[in-house]
Order: structure tokens, then sequence, then C-alpha cells
């Protein structure tokens, strides 16, 4: 390809209009002035073209050069991407710190994968046979904790000629394949991807099993499938970035991508920190070693946020592909909203609700899309899935807003987060009344198989006390708690017990940031147990203080701080107790 | 005219005239060559006045000038000169003890800061892999804060209130008491007035006299009679300033702003005369983006000694917590600090609303060896107990205080004891730590031991007055 250069027309904040590249085309890489600023054409007109600048683009003149790349808005993928913090347009965020020094200076273009690291490839497949797209042909261990499966990049079939085992960089041949026209094509350890363009699979499958994340109000009450998706919208301070990086951290993923979306630069500090502290339960490796960070901060450039979403999702569909399960966590999707909003605004285009532009569902319902459990392309058969969970930052807290309605319209799970809750530091502030997930249905049958039969009934009937009990709250708050009959007071009590036992969940430290689902199932048991045995005692005229008043009856609150056998015990005590009074009233418990 | 020209000589650069059209604060040039998107311009009306401006559209056929300063007086017949760079200050350690305006002119009858290398005033991202996360307990003498919003050394934490509350009170009370338990060194303080009255920029100033913290203290001030664009360059001026004193000089740096609300609107104003489409309320749908410019300069840098405490006060139009100034803050600050006109009423000072106030990085900087033990577990149980205890009294308001249970009675005694004892302090009343969390355990007492859930039994024998005998 020839020299692709222009020149600079305009410049309104991160958008620039040029000229002089006739043949430029959208989503085009380019180098923008003499500083080479990297940026993305978004629209292309007769005889000028719009490009996305992302990055600063103060003291550029109309005039200076714009260089075309004459390819796409590409990631990189290749072993390397484990372990590395990448800005929105994966630029290796330790690399620029060295280079550059603690400031994100402009102007730098880095690989985002080393090409002088070595990595060790070993060969799955041998001269002569045949391969084609999604194909496994070797692995190298990326990490301790992740093999990285090189596969034939999608499109590409032919016979293996040369095979190369030992350390190489991800720029060398590893295997070289002739096809039926006696092209011969390497294959290297490195491969790019537009990252506007979902990768493809053999088939999706249907989400059968949850993603297990241990805090009980998700995992039993609004789960998420493995290849479904969700998203958490909430006000400021309600809880969406920690119940998310808890989910990065303990969650049962093989794989988590965490895109640091416009958000804060300290959030990034925190998750550094922890990630190479904090233990797989399964291989007790550092999580890190199964994670990327993507951080694209409030203050770092607009645009970049815009792309951010996009790299980080390709990313993730790559490891989906070797047969992972992977999840992406974006936080948040609003400030990506905004980020189009602004872009959008400045092309001009005409705006539809509060700002936005048009195509905003869109691209809301593409990037969910992208969620699935898939059939991989290639062998040897196998699945893998991408979860994807986003935070979403309504103005005001107030739902009714465009970027909220449309999530919805695409997601399978919504965890709502309640101001209220948040202000009485009742985390996670996950509203119980509003969530809801779909995956329900098809969890509560793996459930059944994987946990206990009852716990779908269990889930049932807990859910029911908690509407039952703010009814009755409701009156107590025109009549006063103390003119409420004993029934209606017992199931107060147990609502009470539920909220600050079982929904209430700490996620900072000890036994409880975890909660395993056999043990939110005994957890579970144990509170509805107790309750269906008192509530036939007082229906035998047993008092209510009487019920209250057994020892262990605020034990349940407490219980979750302790291990799964500490629940056991309390289980047997409460239940010894209720016998004993209905022994002492002569009631039976049966039937 | 002739002097005109001489004023405009004074500086380096093209000089132009064309100006095709003055509108609002935006100006707009034709035929200019080589001109620089964000580059400042000064600009000489027929009157003589010089202002600034700063390029915020440039193209090959015109530049669009946003005016800093005074637009009106200006026409067409002026004279535009392009500087060919972006807003630069100087930066020394002559900055302290001063004050400057805020085109970072002095205002205090000294000459201007001559030596320093010269910075942008908008500064650049840090890059987050750079950050240390802050974990510094700050002790503020202030009980709410020290143990229910704990700030810790590096954070941002806005405080939200409405005109008329004694939130410069609160402010100047945090700069004279805030230290760092072990360490002599003091806060350098860096102050930016936006907009403010001269009442209220008198009020600091005075105060910073007092307590001798004007030798480590810069002064930015932009008063309510100061041109409404340069309400934009007050915080980045001081964040320069303060970036300069915490990574170049490596002195713990607490910045207070003060009231940003003054910045947003007139940060609405420009984008108005620029037509652009407006987001929420016709505030610009930047100014997320724009706000974060300024709120994440604060913080530590990892090999560095230094650090930015940010602390902007803003007053919340309406009282409304969800308009989008405190909204917008809210979603890109470290927790905010909501000041209540209810508990202003009631005498209660400092009036802070504990329930939807929250400090982010508060975990970080307490507890076993850094604060005390039983520090988290008592917030915690405080807040509980407080949201009951103001559920209570909702509740007696309608049923009186005989149809609640004997239970929410308890809460609603304590809700009244926590307000009393242990929120109320004097303005000059400077509690440690320490003092703060027996405050809470007396206060706590007030409730029977079992409702103490969210403490560990372990921590009530240890604590709890009942067992200290
Ligand atoms: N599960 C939890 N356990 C304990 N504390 C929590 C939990 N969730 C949230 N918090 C508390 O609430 C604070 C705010 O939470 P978080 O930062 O997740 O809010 P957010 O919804 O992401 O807000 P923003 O939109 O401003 O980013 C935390 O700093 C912490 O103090
Ligand atoms: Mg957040």
């Amino acid at each position: 390809m020839g020299e692709r250069k222009g020149y600079i027309e305009k410049i309104s904040g991160t958008v620039v209009i040029a000229r002089g590249i006739k043949d430029a085309r959208i989503g085009e890489v380019v180098y923008v002035g003499y500083e080479g600023l990297i940026g993305e054409v978004v629209r292309v007109t007769q005889d000028s073209f719009v490009i996305q600048v992302y990055e600063n683009t103060s003291g550029l003149s109309p005039g200076e050069p714009v260089y075309g790349t004459g390819k796409l808005l590409c990631a990189e993928l290749g072993p390397g991407l484990m372990t590395t913090i990448f800005d929105g347009i994966q630029r290796p965020l330790y690399e620029i710190l060295r280079r550059a020094g603690p400031f994100v200076r402009r102007g730098i273009r880095l690989n985002a994968l080393p090409r002088d690291r070595k990595w060790y490839f070993k060969p799955l497949v041998k001269i002569g046979d045949i391969v084609s797209e999604g194909d496994i042909v070797g692995v190298v261990q990326e990490t301790p904790l992740i093999e990285h499966r090189i596969m034939v990049p999608p499109g590409i079939k032919g016979e293996v000629v040369k095979v190369e085992e030992g350390e190489m960089t991800v720029n060398e041949d590893v295997v070289i394949l002739r096809t039926k026209d006696s092209k011969e094509i390497g294959i290297k350890m490195l491969q790019e991807w537009p990252v506007r363009m979902p990768r493809p699979c053999r088939e999706r499958l249907t989400s059968e099993v949850p993603l297990i994340v241990g805090q009980r109000v998700i995992d039993t009450f609004f789960p998420v499938a493995k290849g479904g998706a969700a998203c958490i919208p909430g006000g400021f301070g309600t809880g969406k970035t920690v119940t998310l990086q808890k989910i990065a951290m303990y969650s049962d993923s093989e794989i988590v991508i965490y895109i640091g979306c416009g958000e804060r630069g300290n959030e990034i500090a925190e998750l550094l920190k922890e990630f190479p502290r904090l233990h797989d339960a399964k291989s007790g490796r550092p999580i890190i070693e199964r994670s990327i960070i993507i951080a694209n901060t409030s203050n770092m450039p607009v645009s970049a946020r815009e792309a951010s979403i996009y790299m980080g999702v390709t990313m993730a569909e790559y490891y989906r592909d070797m047969g992972y399960h992977v999840t992406l966590i974006a936080d948040s999707t609003s400030r990506w909203a905004e980020a189009l909003r602004e872009i959008s605004g400045r092309l001009g285009e005409m705006p539809v609700e509060r700002g936005y532009p048009a195509y905003l569902p869109d691209r809301l319902a593409e990037f969910y899309e992208r969620a699935g459990r898939v059939l991989c392309l290639g062998k040897p058969e196998r699945e893998g899935s991408l979860t994807i969970l986003g935070a979403v930052s309504p103005p005001g807290g107030d739902f009714n807003e465009p970027v909220t309605i449309h999530t919805l319209r695409f997601v399978g799970a919504m965890w709502a987060l309640d101001p209220d809750l948040a202000y009485r530091r009742h985390f996670p502030a996950i509203n119980w009344n509003i969530s809801f997930s779909q995956y329900v249905d098809i969890i509560e049958r793996w459930w059944t198989k994987h946990v206990a039969k009852d716990f779908p009934e269990y889930r049932r009937r807990a859910l029911r006390l908690l509407v039952v009990s703010s009814e009755i709250e409701a009156i107590a708050s025109i009549v006063g708690e103390s003119a409420l009959p004993d029934d209606q007071r017992l199931i107060l009590l147990v609502a009470e017990i539920l909220k600050e036992g079982y929904l209430r969940q700490t996620a900072m430290e000890g036994e409880d940031v975890f909660c395993p689902l056999n043990k939110q199932y005994l957890m579970l048991k144990t509170i509805m147990d107790f309750f269906d045995k008192a509530y036939k005692l007082i229906r035998h005229n047993v008092s209510i203080e009487e019920i209250a008043n057994i020892p262990e009856v605020f034990e349940m609150i407490r219980v979750k701080e302790r291990p799964f056998e500490e629940v056991k015990k309390l289980y047997s005590k409460l239940m010894k107790r209720l016998k004993d009074i209905a022994i002492k009233y002569n009631v039976s418990l049966e039937g | 005219m002739s002097e005109i020209i001489d004023i405009v000589a004074r500086y380096q650069g093209k000089i132009y005239r064309g100006v095709k059209e003055v509108r609002g604060n935006l100006m707009f040039v034709e035929g200019i060559k080589e001109v620089k998107n964000e580059e400042v311009v000064i600009i000489v009306g027929s009157d003589g006045k010089e202002r600034y401006g700063r390029v915020i559209e440039a193209s090959r056929d015109l530049a669009v000038i946003q005016i800093l300063g005074e637009e009106e007086g200006l026409q067409t017949d002026c004279l535009v000169k392009f500087t060919g760079t972006t807003f630069k200050i100087r930066v020394s350690d002559e900055v302290l003890g001063r004050m400057f305006n805020g085109r970072f002119e002095p205002i205090d009858g000294l000459p201007g800061i001559t030596t320093g290398e010269k910075r942008d005033i908008s500064g650049e991202p840090i890059n987050p892999v750079a950050r240390e996360y802050p974990h510094d307990f700050i002790q503020t003498g202030i009980s709410a804060i020290d143990c229910m919003l704990s700030l810790v050394r590096g954070q941002k934490l806005p405080i939200f209130s409405v005109s008329g509350l004694p939130h410069n009170m609160l402010a100047a009370q945090i700069a004279r008491q805030a230290t760092v338990r072990g360490e002599k060194e003091e806060f350098a303080v860096v102050f930016a007035g936006i907009g403010l009255r001269s009442a209220e920029a008198e009020f600091f100033i005075r105060e910073f006299k007092e307590s001798g913290a004007i030798e480590r203290a810069t002064v930015i001030l932009n008063l309510a009679d100061d041109p409404v664009m340069e309400r934009l360059m007050t915080p980045r001026i001081a964040l320069t300033i303060a970036e300069y004193l915490a990574f170049d000089l490596e002195m713990h740096v607490l910045v207070i702003l003060t009231d940003m609300t003054n910045y947003a609107e007139a940060l609405r104003e420009i984008s108005t005369a620029r037509r652009e489409i407006p987001g929420r309320m016709g505030y610009p749908g930047y100014m997320y983006s724009d706000l974060a410019s300024i709120y994440e300069r604060a913080g530590i840098i990892k090999g560095k000694r230094g650090s930015i405490t940010l602390m902007p006060i803003l007053t919340m139009p309406g009282g409304d917590l969800r308009h989008p100034i405190p909204d917008l803050t809210g979603y890109i600050t470290e927790g905010q600090i909501i000041l209540s006109q209810e508990l202003h009423a009631k005498g209660i000072y400092p009036p802070i609303n504990v329930l939807p106030s929250l400090s982010r990085l508060m975990k970080s900087g307490i507890g076993p060896g850094r604060t005390r033990e039983d520090h988290k577990y008592v917030s915690d149980q405080l807040y509980d107990a407080y949201s009951r205890g103001v559920k209570a009294r909702d509740l007696a308001r309608i049923v009186g205080e005989i149809g609640l249970s004997e239970r929410m009675r308890g809460y609603l005694k304590f809700a009244d004891e926590f307000e009393r004892k242990f929120l109320s302090q004097g303005p000059y009343e400077n509690r440690t730590i320490e003092e703060t969390l027996d405050i809470a355990w007396e206060v706590l007492s007030v409730l029977p031991e079992e409702e103490l859930v969210r403490i560990p039994r372990d921590i009530i024998e240890e604590y709890h007055p009942k067992y200290r005998g």
C-alpha cells in the first residue's frame, strides 16, 4: 500500500476532520499530527473524513499531517495478555509508566504484546495434519493458571508442513500450513482481530450452569448463568464497584476481564493491590494470573473509553474460543454510553433521548449479545462461555433513563441497588423486590442436581416471606408493632433474620466474603425450618416472646461468619429447642 | 489605537484582525494560519482592555475562541493575538504564602512568579498503575468524620451543602485540625475560591492567618464579581500548584475548592453559548469528564512522598442531592459528606447527616495499627442504630411514642443521644480518635447489648462501658 497521507482540516475536541486520503474507510486506524496521536476514522464523506482521536488534542493545528494505516482498530491476541493492565486502546500501562513516568503522556505508540518476550510453544499437531479455523495447534503456559491455546485463525485451512517447538516470540511462525492452492501460511502466536466485530463460534448453546459468585443474594435469589448477561444499576455509592470487584475476585470464573471504564484511578490501584495478593480457592495461585485489567479512568481520554469496551470483549471472546469460562466486567457502561453521546454530539448527529444518539440501543444490544455459551470453532471439540456483567450509573439514581431502560432489554438479570439499604449499610444493597433473574428456572434445575432438591422451594418461600413482611411493616407503621398479632410479629422477626443474617453479607473480609452454595442452602433451610416450626407453635398459642427468647435465634444472624459445620450445629440446636417447646405445650411439629 | 498596539506588542506571536462575530463568550475569527487547538489568545478591544481567550475549535478558515474575562465591550474591531501555547503557569516554592486571581496574577501586592518551570494548567492524567492506594488515616478531630467517614491522605472527599449551612466553618476546622498521627508535618493548603462572595473569602483568609496556615498556603481567588470564565481556570491553577508541591516538593497538600457549583454554572454558560446539545438540566453532556479532570488529580504516586487530598465544597441547588452537580461529583469522588438543614435547625454543629454520607477509602485507613480494632464495628453499628432511630422517630410522628415497640423506643432514645453527644461538638473542639470512639460506646450503651449485632462478642467485652467498669 502506498503512503496514505492527508492533513487536518479542523479540530473540535477529540474529533478531527481531515482530507487527502481518498479511500479512507470507516474503522481505519490513523495517526494524527506531528506527534502521531492515535485515532480511528468514524465517518467518511466525499472529500473528507472524520477521525475520533484517542488522545488529548490540545496544541494540534489544522494543516498537520494525518497518516492512514489501512488497518481496522484491532486487538492483539496471544500469550502475554494475562496479568497485563491496558488502557482503552490496549496500550500496556506499566510500559507507559516506564517510558513516560507517572503521568500518561500522549503520542506513545506501543504494542499490546511485547515482541521480545519468549514463550515455550508446545505443538499439538504434526506434519501432514489437516487443520482449519479454531483448531488448536499448540499450547503455551501463559501463567501457572492459564494454558494458552494457539488456534488457527478464522477463515484459514490447510495441511501442516512445518511445526516448531520451543522458546519463541509471538511474531515467529510456530506452524506453517499449505493451503489447497499451495500457498504457505505461517501461524504465529500473535493474532489480531477487529474489535468491533464479534468472533465466530460453531454454535450458540443455551446456558445451564450458574456463575457462582458467593454472594447469597445473587446466588440464591438472582443468579446469573455462565454465558448470561446481568446489569447492576445504582446511584453513586450504592455498591456497584464493590460487588463487581468481589465477583472478579471470588466467582468461579476461569478468566476475568475487568474494564474500568471512565471510573476512578484509585479503584484500579486497589485491584492492582488485591489481585496479586488474593489466591484462587482451587489452585491457590494469585488471581492476577487469570485476569486482564483495562483501565481507562474518568480523566483519561473519553474516546478511548468508547474503545475500551470493545477491546475487552474481544479479548474475552478470544479466551472463550479456547474453551474457557470467561467473565467480563464493565464498570461502568454508562460512562461508555456517555462517550458515545459526546462523540455523536461532536459529529453533529441528531440526538434522540437526553442527547444520546439513536443507535444507543443497538450498541448496547451488540455488546450484551457477545455474551453466551458456545460450542467453539475447531478441534478438539470444546465449549466456552462469556458472561457479561455491566454496571449502570443512572443520573440521580433514577432508573428511568435511556441507558438503564435499554440495558434492561438486553440482559437476563438485574441487581438493582437501593440507596436506602446502602444508607443503612446493608450491603450488598441489592433490592430483593425489584431485582430479577430470568435464569432462575434453568439454574434451579442445576441446583436440584448439584445442591439439594428442595433448594428452589426454600428460595420461593423466603422471597414470599420478605414480601409479606413488608406488607406487615406498612401496617405496623400505622398501628404500631406492639398492636400486631403474634404470627405477624413472627413474620417480622424471621424477615429481620433473613435480611440481617442471610441477605446482608460483608464483602470485605473474613469467612463470609464467599459463601459456598451448600452453606447458602443450609443457612436458608435453618431459617425457613425455624419459621415453619415456630409458626406452628404460635398457631397453638405459644407466645412470640417464648420463641424470640430462644438463645439461638440471634445466632442465626451471626452464623454466616462461621464455617459450615457451625451452621449444622446451630440447625440441630434450634430444632431441639423448638421440639422442647412443642413438648412443653404438647404440640405436634410433624406434618 | 496606538496604545492598543503597544499592549499587544508586548507579547510574542502573530496579531490578527478579522473577528467575524462575538456571541456571548465566544468569538469567531477568520483567516488565521497555524492556529493551535486550545492555545491561549490575548484579545484587546477598542476600549484598550485586554482579556484572555482560548481556542476551542480550530480549522483552516475559522477559529472559535472562548473568551475568558469580560466579554462586554468587545466588538468585531478588536485585535487578537495568538500566543501559540496553552495556558501555563510558573510553579516554584515562591507560591507558598501568596494570593492570586483566576488568571494567576498576584492580588497580594507582591510581584508575580518569575522563576520555575511552566506547566499547563490542564495537567495530565495520572497513570492508574502509578497510583499508590491511599491508606493513611487523617484525624480531623471531628467525631462524625473520624469515626464514620474517615478521611485518608490522598482521598477526594467533597462536602455537599446548602447555602446558609456552616460548610465553610467545617472546612476551616478540618484545615486547621487535620493531622496524620505520629507525623509532625502539617498539611500545605491550596485554597481555590470559585465565584466566592468576598465575605466568604475573607473568612478563609482570616482563618489561615490566625492559625498560621497562611505561611504554607496558596490562595487562588475568583470572586463573585470576577470574570465568570476564569472560574474554569481557578481550580486547575490550584491543582497545578498542588501537584507541584506534592509530587515535586513531596509535601502533603490539602486542596479546598469552593464553591464547585459556581464552576459548573460557568461550564453550562459556555456550553450554552456554543449551542451544544445539553445533557441534564442544561449542563453539558461532558460535565462528568470535565469534573473528573479536576477531581482525579487528587491522589498519591508510587515512589513519591507527597500527596494531594482534595476537599471540594459545593452547595446543592435546591438542596437536591440528585441535581447534576452533586450527582456527577458523587460519581467521581471517593465519598461525600452531606450537611443537613434539619440538623442545623436543631442547633447541631457540625450538621452532618451521616446516613447518606460515605467515605469509600475509610476501610483502608482504620483498624488495628491504624486507629483502633473496634473502629469498623462501632462505625457499622452506629450507622445501623442511627438509621433505625431515625426510622423510629418518623414512625413516632405518626403513631406516637407509645405505639412503638419497646425496642424501637430504645432506638429513638439512641438517635437523640447520638446527635447530642456524638455528633455535636464545638468548632474548636479537637477530639482524638480514642475520645471519639469512647463517646460512640457511651451512646451505644443506651441500647440493650443483644442489639449490637454488628460488633463481635470479644470486642463488646473489651470496649463496652459495662465491662470496662
Ligand atoms: N458488599 C459490600 N460490603 C461492604 N461495604 C460495601 C459493599 N458494597 C458497597 N460497600 C460500601 O459502599 C461504598 C461504595 O460502594 P461502591 O464504590 O461499590 O459504589 P458504586 O455503586 O460503584 O458507586 P459509583 O457509582 O460512585 O462508582 C464502598 O466504598 C463501601 O464502603
Ligand atoms: Mg463504582
